[in-house]
């Protein structure tokens, strides 16, 4: 009945929809983007001097980490606007639709891609300012980039399992608090040496210190090693549990 | 029923439709028909399952037992042709809030895959005298604004049937006209209207034919004047008639607005 192009058509409705409740609330993209650079500031500025990371360029070593936490951060707003459809009504009218139903989904976990790289772009500004100097080439920014989608995307489709499951709307953000945490027990602030065995070892095997590794090699023109690979298995077996786990969901929520 | 009217597959057609929630029985066996073209009013109190038997048709919920087909298509198996010739409008307002009155129509008319978007939303935003505020957001709008912008989405594509789920719950009484002239148009276009009301009233406005709901099945189904019949033989009193406070209310409202 739906044919391939009906459904590319109604994703890219779903998506303008999406994109434009995103943009009429900038200060969404604001506040994502607030806490993370004020905990940039805080330690460049003012544990920075006392952190002895082996580079001389502190805002080069830990922007990477910055960035996780504003993702992971802007990924809730995703969960959260999808559990305002479910609440509204809006999300039986689109599925009493002749539609594709997964499209719903989709226009959240698309626009999510958007406003997400809408806040690294003005934190990457920020730090620009504060004395980040990327040496990577075209080729390096374009596998950051990646990186970054890649782990853009896992987490709003946690966020999509967060909404549909969530009785509140406090709930369907709730997801995104643990791995808001995550890269600071990862050797995104610190080299991890200096840690506790127990923590030594969770930091050193925990998903976001690849991811760490690999865009902080990246943007820094080093070469990229095993780091690259670990992440990519890493953050495609999330993405794609996560994926299967919404589609699950948001079967039998219909 | 004659043979003639047989030929266009009834609107809906119910037989031993079943469903319970865990040990909750919502509907316990339902049989109905609704004939193409009419104004159908199913009548019960909160609970009686009315909003179930809307969801199950419009293929939002699976039944437990008996089938139930909408325009000749059975909604269990052939559910996206169902969708394809059903519109709903739920309990709950459902318009986009962040959208603007026309972007809401704009966006029913791009994911039902219509030509012209565009000229579909205008034409419709007029014909509900929404107009004037179609570029402003529909969270701005009143209640009764709101409810027919959001009939007025149910409407794009020109669906065959088109479910209304107590269409005029919580509104004031100027917002219930607004929207009882809304339903009476599209009954005189041809589609076939179903609405599930509490208020009697409404019933006896807008509908055709009336079916009462209770705890689960149809207890009673026809006419208004087969209804009425039902009742023990008219007795002759005459009654002064004193206005009702509706009509007080709506006379002085009116009043204020010519001024």
């Amino acid at each position: 009945m739906t044919s391939i192009r009906f459904v590319f058509s109604d994703i890219a409705v779903m998506l303008g929809r999406s994109l434009k409740h995103v943009f009429r609330s900038m200060d969404t993209i604001i506040t994502v983007t607030v806490m993370p650079v004020a905990i940039m500031l805080m330690f460049v500025y003012v544990f920075g001097g006392a952190i002895q990371t082996g580079t001389d360029n502190y805002v080069n070593y830990l922007l990477p980490g910055i960035l996780l936490i504003a993702i992971a951060s802007g990924t809730s707003y995703a969960s959260y606007r999808l559990f305002t459809d479910l609440q509204s009504g809006i999300f039986e009218r689109f599925n009493s639709m002749p539609i594709a139903r997964s499209s719903v989904l989709w226009g959240h976990v698309l626009s999510s891609l958007v406003s997400n790289a809408v806040s690294v772009a003005i934190i990457v500004g920020i730090a620009l300012v504060m004395g980040f100097r990327p040496t990577g080439g075209v080729l390096e920014w374009l596998i950051a980039a990646g990186i970054l989608a890649l782990f853009t995307l896992a987490l709003t489709w946690m966020a999509m399992i967060a909404a549909l499951a969530a009785k509140t709307a406090d709930g369907a953000a709730a997801f995104s608090y643990p791995i808001i945490f995550l890269p600071f027990v990862s050797s995104a602030f610190v080299p991890t040496d200096t840690m506790p065995f127990a923590v030594q070892v969770f930091a050193e095997n925990q998903p976001t210190t690849p991811l760490v590794e690999s865009l902080r090699n990246a943007l820094t023109g080093q070469p990229l090693g095993a780091e690259v690979g670990i992440a990519l298995l890493w953050w495609t077996g999330i993405l794609v549990v996560s994926y299967a786990l919404a589609a699950l969901v948001h079967r039998r929520r219909i | 029923m004659s043979t003639a009217a047989r030929a266009v597959p009834a609107a809906i057609e119910l037989s031993g439709l079943r469903k319970s929630f865990k040990d909750v029985v919502a509907l316990r066996g339902v049989d109905l028909v609704v004939e193409a073209g009419s104004v159908f009013a199913l009548l019960g109190d909160n609970g009686a399952g009315k909003t179930t038997l809307i969801r199950i048709l419009a293929t939002l919920l699976a039944a437990d037992g008996g089938t139930a087909c909408v325009n000749g298509y059975d909604v269990a198996t052939q559910g996206a042709a169902v969708r394809q010739s059903i519109n709903m409008t739920g309990q709950f307002t459902a318009v986009d809030d962040v959208l603007t009155g026309r972007e809401n129509m704009v966006m029913m008319a791009r994911l039902r895959h219509l030509a012209n978007p565009r000229q579909m939303a205008d034409d419709l935003l007029d014909r509900f005298g929404l107009a004037e505020a179609a570029k402003r957001k529909a969270g701005t709008y009143s209640g009764g604004m709101r409810r027919r912008l959001d009939i007025a989405m149910s409407l794009v594509g020109a669906p065959q049937l088109v479910f209304l789920d107590e269409p005029t719950t919580g509104l004031d009484p100027q917002g219930r006209l607004e929207v009882w002239n809304t339903i009476r148009e599209l009954a005189g276009s041809g589609t076939t209207v179903f609405l599930t009301t509490q208020y009697l009233e409404e019933a006896e406005q807008l509908a055709d034919r009336i079916a009462i709901l209770h705890k689960g099945s149809i207890v009673v189904e026809g006419t208004l004047a087969e209804l009425k019949a039902m009742m023990p033989p008219v007795k002759k009193e005459y009654v002064e008639k004193q206005p009702t406070l509706e009509e007080v209310y709506l006379a002085i409202v009116k009043q204020k607005e010519v001024e």
